[in-house]
């Protein structure tokens, strides 16, 4: 039986999802959303954390679309090309943990991958000491692929806990549209939103949603995964997904500087702060997380639409992991790292390191 | 066919490092890898060719597929 050919899989697939990504997201920060943050699947599930009440930091409450769009276009595209396939039972508790630590370490750093590449691209010094942490956290991660580490093997999961996730996010998606923002109002219905700040900051609903599907639809086709491009370049020198960044990382690059977004410099970049170590220890250790749990964090967005169980219980850590990270003073701001913050990144990496070392199984395949 | 790649079940990279893992100790010759999803059949496609072996038959089989790989 021949095997379908997936055109998105091949060099100029991703090279072609990357460049639409880099062209995209900018877009979207002209559109509305907060500064460098065109596309911020940490931040957007933080904002999402906060919408839905789990924390009450004013200023990051949205329940935001974009998210819910990856999604659903992963959904789509998984239905359509006879790709979606329910699993799950893979150390879900471990992936639980990894995604609240992924979290807590974007939010000391204040950005997940793709968003550190956004920064760059739009001229923020500081997103080179989180992309070099970024590259170390996998790069340790793959030491630990290297001696033998791995989750354990999935299982087949009925139709209808492939659906709980995908269903899930439309039951938000619905919540935003029934409880809609009114304007000076920080609650609508049961959802939360920001008044001031980055949560206050968003493009029109339409455009968020059809993006977010659009996105969702190409990287599931093409695999699209920021830690998988540092994973396979340290790991096997394979640079298929890592060129998928750099064409992601030119065309921001381009659009930013045609849409006058690019601001080079370290100082007073948005939502940023310059303190360069924990940049890189926050980077590092949702690297860490990012590579020990098989995805960043937006394509185990994708994966969950596929009905990956494991990779939607990420997502809930990370959710989960915002929450956490916002009601206990670990995440930072723009004045610099949070009051526990230092604290935080310790833990975590420990957290990262013992879930590593633990699952580090003798070769018997 | 002796040589066999059980990777059902598991996610990236495993199912890519124990094809190369595999197809580096037999140098040459051919190995049958089992797995299931398409994101696995790609990158293990893509990695043995990278390695110079040749995806010569690949069948899909009650949602899981067989890759023959072969290096003479």
């Amino acid at each position: 039986m021949n095997v379908r050919s997936n055109v998105f899989a091949t060099s100029a697939g991703i090279i072609a999802v990357g460049l639409a990504i880099g062209v995209l997201a900018p877009l979207l920060q002209k559109l509305g959303n907060p500064g460098n943050m065109g596309i911020c699947v940490a931040c957007f599930e933080r904002d999402i954390a906060g919408a839905v009440g789990l924390h009450r930091a004013e200023l990051v409450q949205y329940l935001r679309p974009e998210i819910l769009g990856f999604v659903l276009g992963a959904f789509v595209a998984a239905l359509a090309f006879g790709e979606f396939k329910p699993r799950a039972g893979s150390a879900p508790l471990a992936r639980f943990v990894l995604g609240i630590c992924a979290m807590v370490g974007a939010l000391v750093f204040l950005g997940c991958p793709w968003r550190a590449i956004l920064r760059l691209a739009g001229g923020d010094g500081n997103a080179i000491f989180g992309l070099i942490g970024l590259a170390t956290g996998v790069g340790i991660g793959t030491v630990f692929f290297r001696s033998g580490y791995g989750l354990g093997r999935n299982t087949r999961q009925n139709y209808g806990l492939g659906l709980l996730m995908p269903a899930l996010i439309l039951g938000l998606l619905i919540l935003r549209l029934v409880d809609a923002p009114i304007p000076n109002e920080s609650k609508s219905g049961v959802v939360f939103y920001s008044l001031k700040g980055p949560g206050a900051q968003y493009a029109p609903l339409i455009v968020s949603i059809l993006i977010g599907l659009a996105v969702g639809f190409i990287a599931q086709r093409s695999r699209f995964c920021t830690m998988g491009a540092l994973r396979d370049l340290i790991l096997f020198r394979h640079w298929h997904l890592f060129s998928g960044i750099l064409a992601l990382l030119a065309a921001a690059l381009v659009v930013n500087i045609l849409l006058g977004q690019f601001n080079p410099g370290f100082a007073g970049q948005p939502v940023a702060h310059t303190q360069s170590f924990w940049n890189f220890a926050g980077m590092l250790v949702a690297g860490l997380a990012f590579a020990l749990a098989g995805g960043c964090p937006g394509r185990q967005l994708f994966m969950s639409g596929e009905g990956d169980g494991d990779a939607a219980v990420f997502v809930l850590g990370m959710i989960v992991g915002a929450a956490v990270a916002h009601n206990f003073g670990l995440a930072s701001s723009p004045a610099g790292i949070g009051p526990n913050g230092i604290a935080a990144v310790v833990i975590t990496l420990l957290t990262c390191l013992f879930i590593g070392l633990t699952n580090v199984q003798r070769k018997a395949a | 066919m002796s040589e066999t790649v059980d990777a059902r079940g598991l996610s990236c990279p495993q199912p890519v490092l124990l094809t190369l893992s595999k197809i580096k100790e037999l140098g040459t010759g051919e190995v049958e890898v089992l797995v299931d999803s398409d994101v696995s059949r790609e990158n293990v496609s893509r990695a043995a060719t990278s390695q110079g072996w040749a995806v010569h038959e690949v069948i899909e089989r009650a949602d899981e597929f067989h890759l023959f790989l072969k290096k003479s």
